[in-house]
């Protein structure tokens, strides 16, 4: 069938911020969709609140809005843009759910707007599970036994058929939040609770529980001649019971014979007609019981997802390109495999390596967080690796996990060997190191396969591993391993880093000798059909075998590294500014090559560079690459801190590094180095020290006296950095920071208190420098710059100090010879200005910065990189937009209960999203609605500040008073307002009486808490609060200057409803 | 030492490996296959009669083998080249891991193989002879063995896989359905037991009358390996059924071949063949895909059978090439994949039924 012509508009929901359960992949694929139906002739209208994304390029659709994703904006879309169909499937879980909302208030049947892909009916009979399981015995699958509730007594009644352990899932909520298994009755009503709370419509379902089963997902997807085929199988190492995400996962199955395999496809075939998605991808659970093989269909999800991102990097097949192709009615026949050309989307994708995706955790950041993998999901980013067999895959996937291992390799004290079996039971990110550690002791794979769950191939593999590493201990030093055992090293994925380290020898006298003995790499193609075709699309991984099919050619080449797996302060905004790059230089005629190892990233795709290498990010892999296609350059200061920390290696292995040297990148992280810039160019810095031990340190925190801000250097987001105020904190924050900077010093700098922070990005050609914008930070120095609210351009300083900042941040460019991309932190505190950071580098606020304003700084940066100095690029004015843009950060300690949710210098957000207005109280309510906080315009307001913020929280309690909200206090808060005539009613500490403020939360009864910590070590009653207040969802402050703005915000609210508009109108004004 | 073994391919190219099953020396055509799963089903297909099968799926064994997945009496092949063979297999069904299956059916293995450059070899050059050997690591002196050892072309190899006597399976059934045996998959029979046919599995030599004794409401031509024109009696047996015009006939694969030429078509031989379980096959009917599992080095060629009776029903999205015919006027149809799986998709199955409702149509017409 041809595509549709009814169809002009389409409107397409994008998945706002980063957060856990749902991050670059809804990026990748929704810049897919994008270009796909661009390409067709469609007009787009696109929805995203994230401004770090892809597809929120205006070039990417005809009307781009950054504005929340709520269905009171979509509304408002619809009546503007008129389309004539929504594309709800590609924004995952928030798409999804937000249509739904706008489709029940009858907005797009008013209106004419056709969802397409999966319709409302569709996507209820998958998401609601009553109406799931009717269909699922409908069509006689199995599911697990279960009851709905909606009470708790009705939760009650379903347990007492079902038993222990049970699980609890509450229904419409993204990534599984708020899903617990229970083992008792105790924790049952707990988290009964806690699900009904957390689900959107009040809704749990309570099932028997499959723990230990096998795990299985596949691909479907379906067209509008009922065309159904299955694109990928992925078969979950942990056994069921670690939500997928958390769990390490492997393409193709592996354990299930032809029959096996083919009754889950049978089933995914049967459970998309079933549900009813008309066009388009989904992602399809199963469980399979390991003795018996019984079948339970455990969850479809109607629209593309994290998986289907994953299944899109293991087969070459783009999933969601084909399903957006499939909406407007093309069939599976009708369009191209892109990869052979000459062979239809009309197949099913076979591969012929492994694929291993292995998730990357986050809880050092949030101490106190439980790290037991469950069925909600915990980690915040994921790396791929591809080898031909699974042990290369595991190990190749482990090293490019980048937390300090070189394989499967045990950290230095992070196994308890007392500890072994209660950590082979109890899932953990440290329980794959637990199970080497078991099988060194002698233990059986079948053992740990009773304790774990996880299917004895696996481990047995894994054992295999643990036997090569043996053999090769058992040699002295390298010459003497034979030749044979080591390519058997290298074929099961073990690095010349590890193998130094087994040996003990360093990791270039492996790389030497291993080149001698002549082995080394080839690259296999990435090519949906295992070789049956030629393949046309250059996607590359390693490995040990005979034939190489790069395809190095003559061409200009530069290469970019990207970002490797996301984490808590290196994420979609490097993503961002590589792809960027990569577009450019091919602009400019170069080749390009993208090295990464994220499979969720738009850089991964196999259309946005000429060569994609899907490698792990370590000096061995990339330098192998390097030495095969012999790039011009390669370009190490778009990818956050992983490129970055290659750059000196690689160039002393002889690697030209574009833009930036780095001995100047050197300079700006070396304090010492530093210090004389900024004496040289006449800048004040707050007064610092660098230490390499206890005693230095301390010795350092007496010059400065307190309170004094501690850090690792050379880490990035803050790890392990903390504000101290005084002798009794230092030892434990110490410890701590020399414990995250590894071998590099720790930095120790005097804390400037309540100055306001300011962040700076430029580019420098060496000659010129444009700066693309000064952000005034909400909260003071001492946030983290990637957990703080930043407005552009600043709202409150004077022109004077921000010419300064222009005119320093110029210097130091010049002086530094930054080519390409530069960040600098300011301070300033009674009207003078401190420098705290310079990054010469891509930094975080890039893409923030370039949507806000419409000039592409990472294009600009990468030109200049190229040699087009920023003249030649007619770039010469700073940049001014006449309306204010806020960028707000999203934090996930909903996903950690109990874990205090304040803000420090160690920074603890996953995304961001951004608020445009024509004032800054709009911009600013505008972002924190789209960050997911609730702005009310009227109720009860509880307020409860630390000693030092009391008179600070004065003014803004009046105008609070003003507005007419009722005020509640704690004693002492109360008694300063009170004595200040506002309004407040006083409620008791936690301990001394109720009804509490938790009374308050748990009854919906306060709609905005005002509450700031008392120190770095807060005291319980606060976190307690805090906790809760998030866990309810109830909007939450936790410092002055964004309670100001806050209020500030409500009042704009009031006063006048914001409007929308594109970014295409936007940078018309 | 390790052992060693050598694979080496009529164009001098040499793969070197490890021994794994049976020990010896095996010539055949060396063919890939693309199937994720399902490698007992490849092994114990007789269709793989006088080949050297490489899966390009590099990881296999993992599941182990069992009984029930068997979809002939024996395994057929003469080697086996994998990149890495799993001997302790997990799976709940599973009873021997492959390396013990190979070895009690005597079949040769090589692992430690890049079937991938392998697989790419034969893309470009095509399916060629080629052989395993745990014994003579000499590659010349192999080469020469291989370039002696006979063709597949023009070869029968039909006779060497057919059962010897007749056999009858689900007697009770309700349609009568005589099987001449190529070289049938199990498959095959049970989806005719499925579809409640009473099933009589007949050597591919017995001719048409005594086909006939047996009062069949069908006769279904079953797969098997080599070359078509090769079968000449059974391509006579074929001609002197469709005469009939009563019979309702369903060919499959070699049977589907064997139709073409007794219609008057010719057959030729593919590049490197179709041996996977996800090909796109169009119903010319109904516009609809299926993924298809197919197993076959030749192919009638669609030219060759212009006649107005004949109608095309089935293509192939990838090639092109000839994927199902049928008669406008008589009860007969066939397709070129393997409608009954195993191992692969079920798409086809279908086909199972149609035939059933063609034998009830004619039944009541006779």
């Amino acid at each position: 069938m041809p595509k549709r012509t009814d169809l002009k508009k389409i409107l397409i929901i994008g998945s706002g911020p980063i957060v856990i359960g749902q991050a670059c992949e809804f990026d990748y694929s929704g810049t897919q969709a994008c270009k796909a139906l661009r390409e067709e002739g469609y007009e787009i209208v696109l929805l995203n609140s994230n401004p770090a994304t892809i597809m929120t390029d205006p070039e990417m659709s005809d009307h781009t809005y950054i504005e929340p994703i709520t269905a009171d904006v979509v509304e408002k879309i619809v009546r503007r843009e008129r389309p004539d169909a929504v594309l709800a499937t590609i924004g995952g879980q928030t798409a999804l759910n937000t249509a739904v909302e706008v489709a029940e208030r009858g907005v797009f049947d008013s209106f004419g707007v056709e969802m397409i892909g999966a319709d409302l009916a569709a996507i209820k009979r998958a998401e609601d599970r009553d109406q799931f399981k009717k269909a699922m015995a409908e069509i006689g699958l199995d599911v697990p036994r279960s009851g709905i509730a909606r009470t708790m007594d009705e939760a009650r009644a379903v347990v007492n058929d079902i038993g222990f352990p049970a699980v609890i899932r509450p229904s419409y909520t993204l990534g599984g939040t708020g899903g617990a298994l229970v083992y008792n009755v105790e924790e049952f009503e707990r988290l009964a609770a806690r699900g009904l709370e957390q689900s959107m419509i009040s809704e749990i379902l309570i099932e028997e529980s499959v723990l230990g089963w096998k795990e299985y997902e596949l691909e479907v997807m379906r067209d509008r001649n009922d065309n159904v085929v299955i694109i990928c199988s992925i078969e979950n190492f942990d056994a069921m019971g670690v939500h997928t995400g958390d769990s390490i996962t492997v393409a193709p199955a592996q354990t299930l014979s032809d029959r096996e395999y083919q009754n889950l496809r049978n089933g995914s075939i049967a459970v998309i007609r079933k549900i009813g998605v008309e066009t388009g991808g989904s992602n399809i659970q199963f469980a399979v019981h390991p003795e018996t093989g019984r079948i339970v269909v455990i969850e479809m999800n109607p629209r593309v997802s994290r998986s289907s991102a994953l299944a899109s990097k293991a087969t070459g097949f783009p999933i969601a390109r084909i399903a957006a192709k499939l909406a407007i009615g093309y069939t599976l026949d009708e369009i191209p495999n892109d990869i052979t050309k000459k062979t239809p989307a009309s197949f099913e994708p076979t591969i012929d390596y492994c694929v291993v995706k292995i998730p990357r955790f986050a809880f050092e950041k949030f101490p106190g967080a439980d790290d037991t993998l469950t069925i909600s999901m915990k980690s915040v980013g994921e790396t791929m690796a591809i080898g031909r067999t699974f042990k290369e895959a595991l190990q190749k996937g482990l090293r490019g996990l980048e937390i300090g291992i070189s394989g499967l390799e045990i950290k230095d004290g992070k196994i308890d060997p007392g500890q072994i079996e209660t950590m082979l039971v109890r899932p953990t990110p440290e329980r794959l190191f637990y199970i080497k550690a078991a099988l060194r002791q002698g233990m059986s794979p079948e053992r740990i396969a009773e304790l774990t769950g996880i299917d004895p191939w696996f481990l047995r593999n894994i054992r295999d591993i643990v036997d090569l590493e043996n053999k090769l201990q058992s040699y002295g030093g390298l010459t003497a391993i034979p030749s044979d055992l080591l390519l058997s090293a290298k074929r099961f994925g073990f690095s010349d880093a590890q193998i130094g380290g087994i040996i003990g020898m360093s990791e270039a006298d492996v790389r030497s000798l291993r080149k001698k003995k002549a082995i080394t790499p080839v690259y296999k193609l990435v090519d949906t059909c295992a070789g049956e075709f030629e393949a046309y699309t250059p996607y590359f991984y390693s490995t040990y075998e005979n034939e190489d099919e790069s395809r190095t050619g003559t061409a200009r080449k530069i290469m970019i590294i990207g970002g490797g797996p996301n984490r808590i302060g290196q994420g979609i905004e490097f993503d961002y500014c590589c792809v960027h790059a990569s577009l450019t230089l091919r602009e400019l005629g170069y080749e390009t090559i993208m090295v990464n190892s994220n499979p969720e990233t738009v850089s991964t795709d196999y259309d946005i560079s000429d060569k994609l290498y899907f490698e792990p990010l370590t000096l061995e892999d990339v330098l192998n690459i390097v030495e095969v296609e012999k790039p011009e350059g390669v370009i190490v200061q778009l990818g956050g801190q992983t490129p970055l920390n290659l750059a000196l290696p690689l160039a002393r292995n002889g690697v030209r590094i574009l833009g930036t040297s780095p001995e100047a990148i050197d300079r700006a992280e070396d304090r010492k180095l530093f210090k004389e810039l900024a004496d040289a160019i006449g800048i004040l810095q707050p007064q610092s020290d660098t230490a390499l031990s206890l005693e230095e340190a301390e010795a350092a925190v007496a010059r400065i006296g307190y309170p004094v801000l501690i850090r690792p250097s050379y880490v990035l987001g803050g790890r392990a950095m903390a504000v101290v105020w005084s002798d009794s904190e230092l030892m434990k924050f110490l410890r701590e920071a020399f414990l995250a900077a590894a071998d590099h010093p720790i930095l120790i700098d005097e804390f400037l208190e309540d100055a306001i922070e300011v962040d700076v990005d430029a580019v420098s050609d060496g000659i010129d420098v444009i700066i693309g914008g000064v952000m005034e930070h909400i909260e003071h120095a001492g946030i983290h710059s990637g957990d703080s609210a930043m407005v552009l351009p600043t709202y409150s300083l004077p022109a004077r100090l921000v010419d300064l900042i222009k005119a320093k941040t110029r210097d130091i460019a010049i002086q530094l010879e930054v080519k390409g991309l530069l960040n600098i932190q300011y301070a300033v505190k009674d009207d003078k200005i401190y420098i705290l950071e310079v990054n010469p580098r891509g930094s975080r606020t890039v893409p923030f910065v370039s949507k806000a304003t419409g000039v592409p700084l990472a294009k600009i940066a990468t030109k200049v990189m190229a040699g087009i100095s920023l003249k030649e690029q007619g770039i010469t004015e700073d940049p001014m937009p006449p309306y204010y843009a806020v960028k707000e950060s999203v934090l996930p300690f909903a996903r950690f209960p109990g874990v205090d949710t304040i803000l420090g210098p160690e920074m603890k957000s996953t995304g961001e999203v951004m608020g445009v207005d024509r004032n800054m109280g709009l911009a600013f309510a505008k972002s924190q609605i789209a960050a997911g906080q609730h702005v009310p315009e009227s109720g009860r307001v509880f307020i409860s500040v630390k000693d030092t913020d009391k008179e600070d929280i004065i003014a803004p309690a009046k105008k609070l008073d003003e507005m007419g909200f009722e005020i509640f206090s704690t004693p002492g808060t109360a008694r300063t307002l009170i004595n200040h005539n506002v309004k407040v009613s006083c409620l008791p500490r936690l301990a001394e009486g109720r009804p509490n403020i938790i009374d308050y939360i748990k009854n919906g009864a306060v709609n905005l808490l005002i509450n700031t910590p008392s120190g770095p070590i807060p005291r319980r009653d606060e976190v307690t609060i805090r906790s809760i207040a998030v866990a309810h969802g109830i909007p939450l402050v936790t410092t002055v200057p964004a309670a100001v703005a806050m209020i500030n915000a409500i009042g704009a609210l009031k006063n006048g409803c914001s409007d929308i508009r594109s970014l295409q109108e936007l940078y018309t004004l | 030492m390790k052992s060693k073994a050598i694979l080496a391919l009529e164009d001098g190219r040499i793969f070197n490996g490890i021994p794994f099953g049976a020990q010896g020396e095996r010539f055949g055509e060396i063919v890939f296959n693309t199937g994720l799963t399902g490698y007992q089903e490849v092994l114990s297909d007789p269709s793989y009669q006088g080949q050297i099968v490489t899966m390009t799926y590099p990881l296999i064994g993992n599941y182990g083998t069992n009984e029930n997945d068997m979809e002939s009496r024996a395994l057929w092949l003469e080697g086996f080249v994998v990149r890495e063979v799993c001997r302790q297999p997990s799976n709940w069904r599973s009873t021997k891991d492959i390396e013990t299956f190979l070895k009690e059916y005597n079949v040769v293995g090589i692992e430690g193989v890049d079937t991938r450059a392998l697989t790419r070899h034969i893309r470009e050059s095509g399916a060629m002879r080629a052989a395993i050997s745990t014994e003579d690591h000499d590659p010349d002196s192999l080469i020469e063995k291989v370039r002696s050892s006979p063709d597949l072309v023009g070869r029968d190899l039909v006779r060497e896989v057919t059962c010897e006597r007749p056999y009858t399976v689900n007697s009770t059934g309700g349609q009568k359905v005589v099987v001449l045996d190529y070289g049938v998959k199990t498959g095959i029979i049970e989806q005719l037991c499925h579809s409640r046919c009473s099933v009589t599995v007949v050597p591919a030599a017995t001719s048409s009358d005594e086909i006939l004794r047996l009062k069949p409401d069908g006769v279904l031509l079953s797969n098997g390996p080599g070359d078509p024109a090769a079968v000449t009696y059974a391509v006579d047996t074929i001609r002197a059924l469709i005469a009939l015009r009563t019979i309702p006939i369903f060919g499959i694969c070699l049977g589907h071949q064997l139709i073409g030429l007794a219609l008057g078509g010719e057959t030729y031989k593919l590049k490197f063949g179709h041996h996977g379980g996800n090909h796109p096959v169009k119903n010319m009917t109904t516009g609809k895909i299926d993924i298809t599992v197919q197993n076959h080095g030749f192919c009638v060629n669609s030219d060759s059978l212009e006649h107005e009776a004949i109608q095309v029903t089935h293509m192939n999205l990838n090639d092109g090439t000839l994927e199902g015919i049928e008669h406008t006027t008589l009860p007969l149809f066939s397709v070129q994949f393997h409608p009954e799986a195993g191992p692969g998709p079920h798409d086809g199955r279908y086909l199972f039924g149609r035939f059933v409702q063609l034998m009830k149509q004619y039944k009541n017409k006779g």
